[in-house]
């Protein structure tokens, strides 16, 4: 449906990815807290746009901070990011690793509705507090429980590795590795160019020949090894959902800011297995109704941010979109069209792989990079945005492509 | 017996020492797998941890609960599968929870000797004194019905002694772990003369199936670990003794420290490593060793002198280095006991002088740690002796020295028969004491 009324995102920010790879995280030591998450990231938009009296509403995007942090009700934590949210509407929303994407989709809603000219929107997530094997049953929670018992130990990588091995199965192994290799060398090369990335310090050499490194079933699963898979990270995310009249009321010129050309939010059935283990067809639904919404074709985009949970997904996510046909996705990436310089620039900052997974944030982490670059202010990380191409994607999934969230952002 | 059914009762005496608590906790884990398969469902496995120690028995049961959860964590892909029929059991939480269980049901803790009288398999890690090891193992083979099988773990006296004076008619085996147990992949295996064959056999399945490597070494005091490593202390303070003439006993051992850890690459100065092993320790290896070598005296004086002033080393329970020959900041050596002040001079007072003596080291030197986990170890290790090699300073002829010495009495091991080869020696240094490269090498000449 096209949008009755124009919406605007500003005021982007993105916390540190927090976890193994970053030098300040020490499993043993002490780490801040979801509060803590939730005050930096929120204080750091209201600085820019002019304080907690110019917001009308909170959305905050979290998975499972219920298990993770032994916490729910987080909306009503809107007042310690600052005292003057205290009896304002806050709520928080929870579609799994979709979570931020439907804060987005809340907060343009709310918009759309006229009930507010300036949300507050975020997401959160602190993963870091349990080991991964005990995370892994955590995580486990955003398929159907009832599958819990048979699925793997690692339950999320193993429903991927799945859809791994019939993408083998179908379309040749080492093919499939190879495109696979080069979406993991593409995000962390990108994320050394971001400083809140959790592979910023990333240092080596070869990468390909990391990323080709053999599977082994017996500790995790049969067709991913770890380098095929997101982070386990603690972060927040967040940005200014607006209006035209919210853009005036926070004194932001609109070359600031991005617009929204559409969105789109779909869910598939969540009790049922993939039907076709080597499409994302939900992705596929949502993206193409994103675009056909905002009266685009791919070829308009100059980015795409896609949920890279694991590089197959990456580049199951290219053939989704319709950049790459069924079974060429692996090649497309391995021709280099996804990395920074490439057709089309994919996860400019790292994506899941490289910048980090904070599961709730990662929707809204999506949009903060896309604000930033089709702003300018993507710093070492900014890509060329063609005048021909005012464009961004982006693709959040919660679950094995259950829930889908899918924005067109325009450079105003 | 079916080694299954020997398995289903297992003793270890000594289980709440340092090595009966590792090797407690891998015969757990295996009698745990072994029980959890479908063939053995009706079969019970009992373990018994036997130590005269009530406190270190309490200890020893937190201690198995911590390694239980972290090896249950390690292997949940495998431990989904060993439960899978069990339909309540759904998270990895679940099933780690169940695991540990399992496992710590097995044990039975206690300070009664009697309950190995129904033990088909003893596991013995008692301290190192022959005559308690004997007067403990005759006692359970006279009341044990079922003639069990028995594991030392001794680090030094002959099984063939141990056998005869028991009376254990060839049921006897060394099965000699390193410290620590858990961590450690070597194990040595010593056959006594009469030892059966069909239980040499058996460990080496046991100690497979614990992925440990198994070396065989001949029944000689010390076997190849300890026949090495003594010998190389003693080198090691005979080289400090002479450096003392020329300036002073902590000046030498300072010295031939440093020389044996950057000098030569290994984990650990020479006297860190008395001092990790504990001076004690290796007095008392010494001293049994001894009345079994031709040609040799296996003796320090200096070592008794340490312990007549109280200077022991060893560890804490914690792990952590207690202060011996040298004395220890954060686990790093800072300072050496001097035998006649009878306290710790601080490497600060001297160690400038020290280190210009030893002169330069070569510019392609890399400490142990970054050079044994190398993909390019050799060429590494090549690289930097050949330039060691090339120099004349006092460090490199007290290295060249060493390594020499170190080679000759690894081939002294082949050659008395205590290894079976130059390989079985190499390998005991490298997986026992983590040695960057063999005894037997040609690096330095
Ligand atoms: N520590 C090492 O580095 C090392 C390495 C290899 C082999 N070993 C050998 O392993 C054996 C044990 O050494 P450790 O270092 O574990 O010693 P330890 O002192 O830590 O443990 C010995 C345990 O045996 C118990 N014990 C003593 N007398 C007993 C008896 N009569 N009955 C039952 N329990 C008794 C003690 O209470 C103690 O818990 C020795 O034979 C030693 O030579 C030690």
């Amino acid at each position: 449906m096209k949008l009755r009324r124009k919406v605007y995102m500003v005021a982007g920010y993105n916390t540190v990815s927090l976890g193994t790879g970053r030098s300040e995280f020490h499993p043993k030591k002490e780490r801040p807290g979801i509060e803590h998450y939730l005050q930096e990231a929120g204080q750091a938009v209201l600085k820019q746009i002019g304080g907690s009296a110019n917001v009308d509403e909170v959305v905050i995007g979290n998975f499972m901070s219920a298990r993770f942090n032994k916490q729910a009700h987080l909306g009503a934590f809107a007042a310690i990011i600052d005292e003057g949210l205290r009896y304002k509407p806050s709520i928080s929303v929870e579609g799994a690793c979709g979570s931020g994407g439907l804060a987005l989709t809340t907060g343009i809603r709310s918009v759309l509705a006229e009930t507010a000219d300036v949300v507050l929107a975020m997401g959160v997530e602190v993963q870091n507090t349990v080991k991964a094997i005990y995370g892994a049953d955590i995580l486990a929670g955003a398929g159907w429980f009832k599958n819990r018992k048979k699925g793997h130990a690692y339950f999320f990588p193993g429903e991927f590795s799945d859809r791994a091995g019939s993408y083998f199965d179908t379309y040749g192994r080492d093919y499939a590795r190879k495109g696979m290799a080069t979406w993991f060398k593409n995000a962390i090369e990108n994320a050394r160019l971001c400083e809140t990335a959790q592979e910023h310090e990333n240092k080596v050499g070869d990468l390909i020949q990391l990323g080709l490194s053999e599977p082994n079933g017996k500790v995790f699963t049969d067709y991913l090894n770890v380098f095929d898979c997101s982070k386990v990270s603690d972060g927040c995310s967040a940005i200014a959902i607006v209006s035209e009249e919210g853009l005036k009321r926070i004194g932001i010129p609109k070359s600031q800011a991005v617009e929204i050309a559409s969105f789109a939010q779909v869910v598939d059935n969540l009790t049922e297995q993939p039907k076709d283990p080597v499409e994302l067809t939900c992705t596929k639904v949502a993206a193409k109704q994103a675009l056909t919404d905002a009266g685009i074709t791919k070829d308009d985009l100059a980015t795409v941010e896609t949920h890279d949970c694991f590089t197959i997904a990456g580049i199951l996510a290219t053939e989704a979109i319709g950049f790459a046909e069924r079974g060429k996705g692996a090649e497309f990436v391995a021709a280099g069209n996804t990395a920074r310089d490439g057709i089309i620039p994919f996860n400019t900052t790292g994506g899941l792989v490289g910048w980090g997974h904070p599961t709730g944030a990662t929707g809204v982490h999506q949009a903060v990079t896309l604000w930033e670059q089709l702003t300018g202010k993507a710093g070492d990380a900014q890509i060329k945005i063609p005048k021909e191409k005012p464009y961004g994607l982006s693709v959040n999934m919660g679950g094995n492509d259950k829930t889908v969230v899918s924005i067109v952002y325009k450079k105003v | 017996m079916e080694n299954t059914e020997r398995l289903q009762n297992v003793s270890v005496l000594g289980a709440a020492g340092k090595m009966g608590s590792g090797i407690l906790l891998l015969t757990a884990l295996e009698l745990a797998d072994l029980s959890l398969k479908p063939e053995n469902k009706d079969k019970t496995f009992i373990l018994n941890a036997i130590d005269v120690s009530d406190a270190g028995l309490s200890g020893l049961m937190k201690y198995l609960q911590g390694q239980f959860i972290k090896a249950a964590e390690k292997k949940t892909v495998q431990l989904r599968g060993m439960y899978e029929n069990r339909d309540e059991l759904i998270e990895n939480y679940d099933i780690i929870n169940q695991y540990v269980f399992d496992v710590m049901n097995i044990i039975r803790p206690t300070t009664k000797m009697e309950v190995a009288y129904n033990s088909t398999l003893v596991f013995e890690a008692i301290i190192e004194n022959p005559d308690v090891k004997v007067k403990l193992l005759s006692q359970i083979d006279q009341n044990n019905h079922h003639k069990p099988w028995y594991f030392t773990n001794t680090s030094s006296i002959p099984i063939t002694q141990l056998d005869s004076a028991a009376n254990l008619g060839g049921r006897i085996l060394g099965v000699h772990f390193y410290n620590p147990p858990a961590v450690q992949k070597l194990v040595e295996v010593i056959k006594g003369k009469e030892t059966r064959e069909d239980l040499n056999e058996f460990a080496l399945g046991l100690i497979k199936s614990m992925r440990k490597k198994a070396v065989p070494s001949n029944d000689f005091a010390g076997f190849i670990g300890n026949g090495h490593f003594m010998r190389d202390a003693l080198h090691g303070i005979n080289e400090a003794k002479k450096l003392a003439k020329e300036s002073s006993w902590v000046e030498g051992v300072y010295t031939i420290n440093k020389v044996t850890q950057d000098y030569l690459v290994r984990p650990m100065g020479i006297f860190q490593l008395i001092d990790y092993v504990g001076v004690e320790v290796c007095s008392y290896i010494m001293s049994v060793m001894n009345p079994h070598v031709k040609d040799e005296d296996l003796h320090s004086d200096v070592l008794d002198q340490l312990i007549v002033q109280g200077v022991l080393g060893g560890q804490y329970s914690s792990g952590a280095q207690k202060d011996g020959i040298l004395k220890y900041e954060k686990g790093r050596p800072v300072a050496v006991w001097d035998l006649d002040r009878k306290d710790y001079i601080y490497f600060t007072d001297f160690q400038d002088a020290c280190d210009a003596k030893l002169g330069k080291m070569p510019s392609t030197f890399m400490p142990w740690k970054a050079v044994n986990f190398n993909r390019s170890k050799a060429a590494i290790l090549e690289t930097y002796f050949n330039d060691l090699n090339g120099m004349n300073s006092l460090g490199a002829n007290i290295a060249k020295t060493y390594n020499s010495r170190s080679n000759e009495i690894g081939k002294k091991l082949v050659a008395d028969s205590v290894a079976h080869s130059e390989a079985d020696v190499n390998t005991v240094m490298l997986t026992g004491f983590f040695h960057a490269y063999g005894p037997i090498n040609e690096y330095l000449k």
